[in-house]
């Protein structure tokens, strides 16, 4: 084998690609497969083009763009494999690989790029972007732009967003959210929490929500401040030396903490600190490190199962609905606990959503930088959720949230059905919150 | 046989009105493979739900010798719809869009596309059943199964896909669309083209629907798991439940290796010095049902059985199961490559080819474990072994050889299920004799004259070897 095709197998982890033996078990759950009907898009296409690639028959590489452009890396695939396929490591090599490679004057990858770069991992700059949403609804600007339809025509879809953006907190209410509350009652747990990028400078109140719930449920509650994002949205798009200077920076933050449980709220983030001994396995000074701090995460519905709910006012036979997290699926296999959660408030009606494992289409940002095939998934979706009747859907992570919101929001059924974090829904059933419209 | 010009290319897609013409070189590597071994580029691949419009592509490919590969989920062991000359690639995994059941007279119409496992749901809905149950239900389209009569577990109690089919509308090589069969069970009206067409690979035409017979479903089932320290009592329990009188709905075997290979995969308890267990299913009426398993159990211990499981709940019924499902998963750990080959015997020869197998393991040194579906013949002799370790894949091609051989001459047949396709083409003589073999050639010349539906399957190209490395 000449070297450099060696080397090619190295970075595309070739390797990995020997334990599919090409069942198509994987086909069914796959959302791309299911919405573009194009083995190009389906797991196991996607594997066999790394396979050609790695044994020199497919030798323009750009041929696998947009199979792994438009990949949710949602990673059902993975669940349904019976040969236990690594196809998230896939994945991320093959973008590195192709990131490497490919220009970058497509205008979506070069707002991909300055999102990853710049906003995601700086705090001041996603204070910033939470500030600047909270000017842009509160000036005014907001009505003004579903008035004349400006916002419809933004770059990237972003006016399709406009329309389902929480509604804000004043930068004074986030600057003064607390660092440390007690446990109410007698302390069950000693937990520190993650706050997220995107869920603190948009899902602010979901947080503070969060927090005054794990202390209502008997945990002691910290933010460590140095903390930072989590790193996912970098390494599934092939940005795997930012992702691990993040994922070093999360462990120093959150070594000093001794909390019995890294908590978080966004199925995403909490699947990327999950695998943080994965990502690092490789740094000898890291590896044990990232072993103990992946080891102590936990997504919030764990630990509200773990201490037990506070005292909920029943409801009156709200039909509620669940759209899982994938990767809080997938990766960090937490399925049960959410469902849990809202089968015991009182007086609600359950009601299960035929093929609910399904990616929303939302997957990261994949929403904004794909927005057509993004939309082709949700609306397979929506299909789903209308079919259950729910007038609440309860989503896990903030991507999948918005996403909802948008699904709701273009089946023109904004007035009758809510979308709610579960710890917004949760908060509000224990006299926490306000019910939000 | 030709290759596709831009001029045809154009006039294909003037053709292809409601539809897809997929041609991008991500496309064509994304069509080039099935579930078995090779890759093979089509030049392009076809996806439209119009059966006018395919009949049409049929015609213009007859007219210009362009092969024809029609293709369902790709799940296929034998190399069924791999386009080995290139081509056009008919994707009919696409045509999902019928599905009725129609209660009154016990039947269901289904277009080609839809997935086997959404029938079996259908008729479940309305208290009724399709039987034939390929383990790759779930992924596979009815036109695969159709193409290759594919059977699974309940084929000892109820049959497989070939006793389920009583119509369909075919598209010919020659692009006319007929009608074979009907809506009626009995049917004698001329030759039997339903069943010509069911298990043809797809070389004599395009299924584009299907009329399927469902039976009601029974009321109840029970399962057991019989342990035993020898593979030939093992065998001996199978032949004899069968001439007590008890029809099991599904009768599974698993030998030595693949318990240990499953118990490495995941603990499940199973005893891992045992020779072999075989996992049964009785249904029917639940009156009968208790007597009945009591009745095997018995039987199975009277033959030597160390132990008989009895399940008390179906979530512990469904924890036996679990063993057999993973299998297949569990032993791709040991080695990455698995050359899953179906060869069947009478069921009386059970115990006489586990023999063979055996020798045939020590013989060429390979990783051999069997298990399947005992009951009715059908073992599934797997060998685990690495592609990319030439020497070892120049044993297993002797050996797959071997096995091919060995079933033949106990009265057996290459494939209970999995098809012929690309890699037993070079064994069809072996079983079936020059003039049978002659037979089925003829009978291919007369339905497809220029050979342009799904050429290079089935039969074999002078000198055609199996080649795995
Ligand atoms: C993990 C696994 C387990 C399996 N278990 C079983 C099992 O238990 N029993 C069993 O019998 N098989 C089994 N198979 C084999 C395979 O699933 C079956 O052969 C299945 O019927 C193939 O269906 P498909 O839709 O994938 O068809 P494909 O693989 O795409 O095609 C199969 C053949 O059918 C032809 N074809 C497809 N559609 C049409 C059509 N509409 N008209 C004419 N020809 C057509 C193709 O040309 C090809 O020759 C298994 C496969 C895997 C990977
Ligand atoms: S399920 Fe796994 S082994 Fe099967 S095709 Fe998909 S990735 Fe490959
Ligand atoms: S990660 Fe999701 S979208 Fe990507 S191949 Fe797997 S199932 Fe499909």
């Amino acid at each position: 084998m000449n070297l450099s095709l060696k080397q090619l197998q190295e970075e595309l982890k070739y390797d990995r690609t020997a334990s599919c033996v090409q069942c198509g078990y994987c086909l069914p759950v796959c959302p791309t497969y299911t919405a573009f009907k194009n083995e190009a898009h389906s797991p196991r296409g996607r594997i066999n083009l790394i396979k050609m690639a790695g044994e020199g028959r497919l030798t323009d590489l750009s041929a696998l763009e947009e199979p792994f452009d438009l990949c949710l890396g949602c990673r059902a695939c993975e669940t349904a494999c019976p040969t236990g396929v690594e196809y998230g490591e896939i994945l991320e090599a093959a973008r590195a690989a192709l990131g490497k490679r490919r220009t970058l004057s497509v205008p979506a990858r070069t707002l991909k790029k300055a999102m990853l770069r710049k906003m995601f991992p700086s705090r001041r700059m996603m204070n910033i972007a939470g500030h600047s949403t909270w000017i842009y609804q509160k000036s005014g600007l907001q009505k003004a732009g579903r008035i004349t339809r400006v916002i419809d025509k933004l770059p990237y879809h972003l006016g399709a967003f406009e329309k389902v953006l929480p509604k804000p907190v004043s930068p004074l209410e986030r600057f003064k959210a607390p660092k440390r509350v007690k446990a109410e009652g007698k302390r069950k747990y000693k937990v520190a929490f993650f706050t997220g990028c995107v869920m603190d400078a948009m899902f602010h109140r979901v947080n503070q929500l969060s927090i005054q719930l794990l202390a209502r449920a008997g945990c002691e509650v910290t933010v460590v401040s140095n903390q930072s994002c989590c790193g996912a949205l970098h390494a599934h798009s092939g940005e795997q030396k930012e992702a691990r200077r993040l994922a070093r920076q999360n462990i120093q933050a959150f070594e000093g903490t001794e909390a019995d449980f890294i908590v978080n709220n966004a199925g995403g983030c909490g699947a990327m600190l999950y695998e943080y001994d994965r990502l690092l396995a490789d740094e000898e000074a890291w590896a044990e490190r990232a072993r103990a701090f992946s080891g102590k995460v936990k997504d919030i519905s764990q630990v509200l199962m773990a201490c037990g709910l506070p005292d909920m006012r029943p409801r009156k036979g709200e039909a509620v609905t669940y759209q899982p997290s994938c990767h809080m699926t997938n990766v960090q296999k937490v399925t049960k606990e959410p469902v849990e959660l809202l089968q015991s408030i009182p007086g609600i009606e359950w009601k299960e959503m035929n093929q609910a494992d399904m990616c929303c289409g939302s997957a990261g940002i994949y929403n904004l930088v794909h927005y057509d095939a993004s939309m082709e998934i949700l609306d397979h979706k929506m299909k789903e959720a209308k079919r259950t009747n729910a007038s609440v859907i309860i989503t896990t992570n903030p991507g999948c949230l918005l996403q909802m919101k948008l699904g709701v929001e273009k089946e023109g059924l904004a007035s009758s059905v809510r979308v709610l974090h579960l710890v917004e829904y949760l908060a509000e059933a224990a006299e926490i919150a306000e019910p939000v419209q | 046989m030709r290759a596709l010009t831009e001029i045809h290319l154009e006039e294909v897609k003037s053709i292809v009105k409601t539809g897809r013409v997929l041609t991008k070189e991500s496309d064509r590597f994304s069509y080039s493979f099935d579930g078995s071994f090779g890759t093979f580029l089509p030049d392009a691949v076809i996806q439209t739900k119009s059966v006018e419009e395919l009949a049409a592509l049929v015609r213009l490919a007859n007219r210009e010798l362009i092969p024809l590969y029609p293709r369902g989920q790709a799940t296929s062991l034998s190399g069924g719809p791999l386009p080995v000359k290139g081509g056009l690639v008919l994707d009919l995994s696409v045509m999902d869009h019928v599905l009725e059941v129609h209660e009154e007279d016990l039947v269901a119409v289904v277009s080609p596309g839809v997935l086997t496992a959404d029938i079996h749901r259908a008729a479940e809905e309305r208290g009724l059943m399709y039987p034939p149950d390929p383990s790759s239900s779930h992924v596979s389209t009815i036109g695969g199964n159709l193409a290759e009569n594919s059977g699974g577990p309940k084929g000892l109690k109820y049959g497989v896909t070939k006793d389920y089919v009583i119509g369909l509308e075919v598209i010919t090589p020659e692009g006319e669309i007929i009608k074979t069969g009907g809506r009626t069970v009995k049917n004698v009206t001329g030759y039997d083209l339903t069943k010509l067409i069911v298990g043809s690979e797809g070389t004599l035409g395009i299924i584009t629907k299907a009329v399927l017979k469902l039976i009601p479903k029974p009321k109840a089932s029970t399962t057991m798991m019989a342990i035993f320290d020898s593979l030939a009592d093992a065998g001996k329990a199978i032949s004899n439940m069968l001439t007590a009188g008890i029809l099991p709905s599904k009768m599974e075997l698993m030998d030595q290796a693949s318990i240990i290979a499953v118990e490495q995969f995941e603990p499940l308890g199973l005893p891992v010095d045992a020779a072999a267990l075989i996992l049964i299913e009785l249904d029917g009426h639940p009156a009968a049902l208790q007597e009945e398993a009591d009745e095997a159990a018995a039987l199975c211990q009277s033959v030597g059985a160390r132990e008989v499981r009895m399940p008390k709940n179906k979530s512990e019924e469904a924890e036996l199961w679990k063993a057999r499902k993973l299998v297949s998963p569990a032993i791709v750990r040991i080695k990455p490559t698995k050359i899953s080959e179906d060869a069947t015997v009478p069921r009386s020869k059970i115990p006489d080819m586990c023999k063979r197998l055996e020798k045939i393991r020590e013989e060429y040194g390979i990783h051999l474990v069997v298990f399947g579906h005992a009951g009715d013949g059908n073992l599934h002799p797997n060998i685990i072994c690495d592609k990319n370790d030439t020497e070892e894949m120049k044993r297993v091609e002797q050996a797959v050889e071997e096995i091919f051989k060995a079933a033949v001459e106990l009265g057996g047949t290459l494939s209970g299920e999995h098809g012929i396709g690309l890699m037993k083409a070079p064994f069809m003589e072996m079983e079936l004799g020059a003039a049978g073999l002659d037979m089925m050639k003829r009978i291919k010349a007369a339905w497809d004259p220029n050979n342009i539906m799904n050429p290079g399957k089935i039969f074999p190209e002078p000198g055609q070897k199996l080649e795995l490395s």
